[in-house]
């Protein structure tokens, strides 16, 4: 089909164009990396540890060498040629590629199978035997604070980040980050206060369960090696890779197509360094598809424990508050120490409050290791401030909606880290909330075993900064023009929104331009596909590169003497001679930071900008089974200017429900020897049609981030964040009971209910 | 171990040679290079493998590739042009990452065959053995009913 190249006639920023890659995805024909097989490609099966912590003391591959198909037995020791130092991690080189001498959780990889036959290599690892010498475990983050059973030797930060610089070589200890914050004097002022309240929360560890499992695919030759991977952050992997190696970025090629789901379950390195090292080993190519059991011994998100006090004046207003947030990290940090000071720095909410100490730790444990999963901590920290405010709300005899009123940080006013709040839209959202849900209006409260109740709750996040995105724009002879960018789209529809931004610049439809997918040896660098950074980030760069692009075309016409109406192609023509040529625009883009200071946590600018979401429901209870019904959901969220306001919604509702199952019922259940007892989706469910509220709303309030590409910011998680305290303060409202322990599951509510009797 | 079994795919007559463990999903994407139908939770509770035999959903990643001998497989990939519910599920934004896409289009035809104008609780629990983590169930719903109006239409 030819495509037309004439100018857009209307603005592309602002329109709900379905996804470029609809087609594909609607005839199953978009790439994934699960698709890929190679010639001679060998699968990789994990053979993985028993014990939760433990040495190593004997590995007998050789039944499972010894079976017919089976290329090669691998584990640590066969490493060493390729690897010296085989660990990797974003925060901490911790982790090893396979397990070294010991084992730290439940699920650890400690040997590969390889073979043609998936099959064969499945069976044959079954025949491996290992025997461990175990170690005490720990396994709650707040019991891991002062345990004997410590889970690293020593801690080994990775050289880049000057904050963590002071615990290289710590041992006896857990504890891989602890971040503080103090502004103002809050025990004085809590001394001071008219009421004080203090309450304590809890989050449990879930799964992202994306439907794509991790897989990657590595190929190699004497100098090169290309990996094709379902990856959020193919320009991480090329550097941590060579870092592994010792080798120069270029010889190492990461390529990325469509992801199956990601949530932050793909990035930074999973599986790459693994096939990296076994191609090297065979000079075969090896892919290591994850079952779905697998992903829940691979990355999760942390389970948490929150105390928080706050004091208030008798007019409502809160005047200090005190947060201990713990974060159970499990065995290897991931990004977890990431989590702890960038999500830390939030947990005294979004209200205005003069005197706050934060207190955040990364702890070790010996659990399946957790990293970001949609909101990077911010969830879990909504979930204990907002239950806490409404608790705070209902003791003062005042309304919630008017005692958060009361108490908002105000755009211009300090957030407790110092920063001044800008472009953050936190009361529109909540006045919105507040009309959707006809608050003022009388409430059905419900009749005999089914009680009704509603609740509100709003949360925000600052964007993680400093992160940089480059980009490159190509306009060819014929006027058609190409994006190469190394964001990755897993679902949330950034193909799109990058083929607008550059289509509004160039006055192309977006429908004309295409999206070159992350490949390290094209597409520029770009920090990765999380924490709802892209859009910003990537989209000020591709718009920097369309501007770029265009100012040489402009410039191109003014040396060939051309009118400024003269249309693309005969620009080149008149140059070339003929239909040749092209101009590439390049664009880079990295806000300006302000590290917080290392005693205080305080900084003039500590993000880029500020995401708000709020969740309100109205819930059933049924008395007699504890189950809770949710009949409406209302999310409102500030995401600046839409790019494509169908995409925002349907990222704020899907986001919104994935939190629905975190809050209902999604929990990893662990016996006493930190055994996973659930992992499989038979045992762990998440949202299906059944779990579906009767009614969801959607709205993205009216608002600017200025700095933002178009006036846009990013959404990918915002609807996650008030999703669980609005219906633990709902059930409060329609049966009086106090849950603070995630999931909201009927057990709990039952038993809370029995308790209430 | 192999051996040959013959069955019609997409209107097509083909041959595979199959071991008794394998699966469909496995035989259509090694043998046919159709990735429209795949494994995810390996378990048959999410739907991305679906699989039409014989005019029947089945999850291919648990119905053996022998049971297809002598049958007629249909998959995402069946015909050049878009039906009805692939351009609802397009319009009505109903796809993300897309993993679970084609599996949900496949039921959807089928709930349509018995069911040509669903109401939201028909569709909710005929869909509820296909999972999307995206949580795309609304713009699902809106899909299943445009798809219904469309095929009413023509």
């Amino acid at each position: 089909m030819k495509r037309a190249l004439s100018p857009a006639e209307t603005p592309q920023v602002g329109r709900s164009l379905p996804r470029l890659e609809s087609w594909l995805k609607v005839t199953g024909r978009a790439e994934y990396v699960h698709n890929l097989r190679l010639p001679g490609m060998l699968y990789g099966r994990i053979f993985r540890s028993s014990v939760a912590h433990g040495r190593i003391r004997r590995l007998d591959v050789s039944a499972a060498q010894a079976v017919g198909g089976v290329h090669r037995v691998v584990s640590a020791a066969d490493l060493k040629g390729i690897v010296p130092d085989p660990y990797y991690g974003p925060a901490f080189h911790d982790q090893p590629v396979l397990a070294v001498d010991k084992v730290r959780y439940v699920g650890e990889p400690v040997a590969v199978v390889l073979a043609a036959d998936p099959h064969v290599a499945e069976e044959a690892a079954h025949l491996i035997v290992a025997e461990y010498e175990e170690l005490p475990a720990v396994y709650d983050e707040l019991e891991a604070m002062t345990s004997k059973a410590i889970v690293h030797d020593a801690l080994k930060p990775a050289g880049t980040f000057p904050d963590l610089k002071h615990l290289k070589g710590r041992t006896g200890t857990n504890v891989a980050l602890d971040f503080h914050l103090r502004r103002g004097d809050a025990a004085q002022a809590l001394a001071a206060a008219d009421r004080v309240f203090e309450h304590r929360f809890r989050t449990q560890q879930v799964m992202h369960t994306p439907l794509e499992p991790l897989v990657s695919v590595a190929e190699s030759t004497d100098s090169s090696l290309t990996i094709h991977t379902a990856s959020q952050s193919p320009s991480f992997v090329r550097i941590e890779v060579a870092r592994l190696l010792g080798w120069p970025e270029n010889r190492i090629r990461v390529r990325v197509p469509f992801l199956g789901g990601g949530f932050g379950a793909k990035l930074y390195i999973k599986l790459e360094a693994l096939v990296a090292v076994l191609s090297l080993l065979t000079r075969r190519a090896v892919k290591i598809s994850l079952t779905m059991e697998e992903q829940f011994f691979t990355i999760t998100k942390h389970a948490s424990s929150f105390r928080i006090k706050s004091g208030v004046t008798r007019d409502g207003r809160i005047c200090a508050r005190e947060c201990e947030v713990w974060w159970n990290g499990g065995a290897y940090a991931d990004i977890g120490p990431r989590v702890t000071q960038k999500s830390g720095f939030t947990a005294a909410g979004p209200y205005d409050i003069e005197h706050v100490a934060i207190d955040s730790y990364a702890l070790y444990t010996n659990l399946p290791p957790a990293g970001a999963l949609r909101g990077f901590g911010i969830p879990q920290l909504v979930w204990a401030y907002e239950c806490h405010t409404d608790m705070m709300a209902r003791e003062l005899g005042i309304d919630p909606i008017e005692f958060r009123r009361r108490n908002l940080l105000r755009d211009g006013r300090p957030q407790a880290t110092g920063t001044l709040m800008r472009d953050a839209a936190i009361e529109k959202v909540l006045d919105r909330l507040a009309v959707l849900l006809e608050w003022n209006r009388p409430f059905d409260r419900g009749t005999g075993v089914v009680r009704r109740g509603r609740g509100i709750a709003i949360g925000f996040k600052a964007c993680v900064s400093p992160t940089t995105s480059l980009a490159a724009v190509n306009v060819n002879g014929d006027g058609s023009c190409i994006v190469y960018c190394s964001t990755v789209d897993m679902g949330q529809g950034s193909d799109t929104a990058m083929a607008q931004i550059a289509g509004e610049v160039l006055h192309l439809p977006a429908e004309t331009v295409r999206v070159v997918h992350s490949d390290t040896d094209v597409t520029p660098y770009d920090m990765a596909t999380l924490g709802s950074r892209s859009l910003f980030h990537m989209g000020n760069a591709v718009k920097l590169a369309a501007e770029d692009a265009l100012k040489k075309l402009n410039q191109l016409k003014s040396e060939l003497q051309m009118p400024p109406d003269a249309a693309i192609p005969e620009i080149f023509k008149k140059k070339y001679g003929m239909q040749a040529g092209n101009v590439v625009g390049t664009g880079s883009f990295i806000p300006s930071y302000a590290p917080p200071d290392y005693a205080t946590g305080l900084t003039s600018d500590a993000t880029p900008f500020w995401m708000v979401g709020g969740s309100g429901v109205e819930i059933e209870v049924d008395t007699e089974t504890g189950r809770v019904r949710v009949a409406r959901l209302v999310n409102v969220a500030d995401v600046g200017t839409p790019i494509n306001p169908k995409i925002v919604e349907t990222q704020l509702s899907g986001a919104a429900i994935m939190q629905l199952g975190f809050t209902l019922f999604e929990k990893m259940l662990f016996d006493e020897h930190g055994q996973l007892r659930n992992a499989s989706l038979a045992e762990y469910k998440i949202p299906g049609f059944l779990d579906m509220p009767e009614e969801i709303i959607n709205e993205a309030v009216s608002a600017e981030q200025r700095s933002g590409p178009f006036g846009a910011k990013g959404v990918g998680e915002t609807g996650t964040f008030g999703v669980s305290p609005a219906i633990a303060n709902a059930i409060h409202d329609a049966v009086g009971v106090r849950l603070t322990v995630l999931p909201l599951n009927p057990e709990s509510i039952f038993m809370e209910l029995q308790k209430a009797k | 171990m192999r051996r040959s079994i013959q069955f019609r795919l997409n209107g097509e007559a083909v041959s595979a040679q199959v071991a008794p463990h394998e699966t469909l999903v496995e035989v259509l994407q090694d043998a046919f290079g159709l990735f429209g139908a795949r494994e995810s939770c390996g378990q048959g509770l999410c739907g991305c493998c679906t699989v039409v035999v014989n005019g029947r959903a089945v999850s291919g990643c648990l119905y053996l590739a022998s049971f297809a001998e002598g049958g007629e497989v249909s998959t995402i990939e069946a015909g050049s042009r878009l039906d009805a519910v692939q351009e609802a599920f397009i319009e009505c934004g109903s796809l993300q990452c897309g993993f679970c896409t084609p599996g949900f289009i496949l039921m959807t035809r089928q709930l349509l065959e018995e069911h040509p104008e669903p109401d939201d609780d028909t569709i909710r629990h005929y869909l509820s053995g296909n999972l999307c983590r995206c949580a795309a169930y609304p713009q699902i719903i809106e899909a299943v009913k445009l798809a219904a109006r469309k095929m009413r239409q023509t």
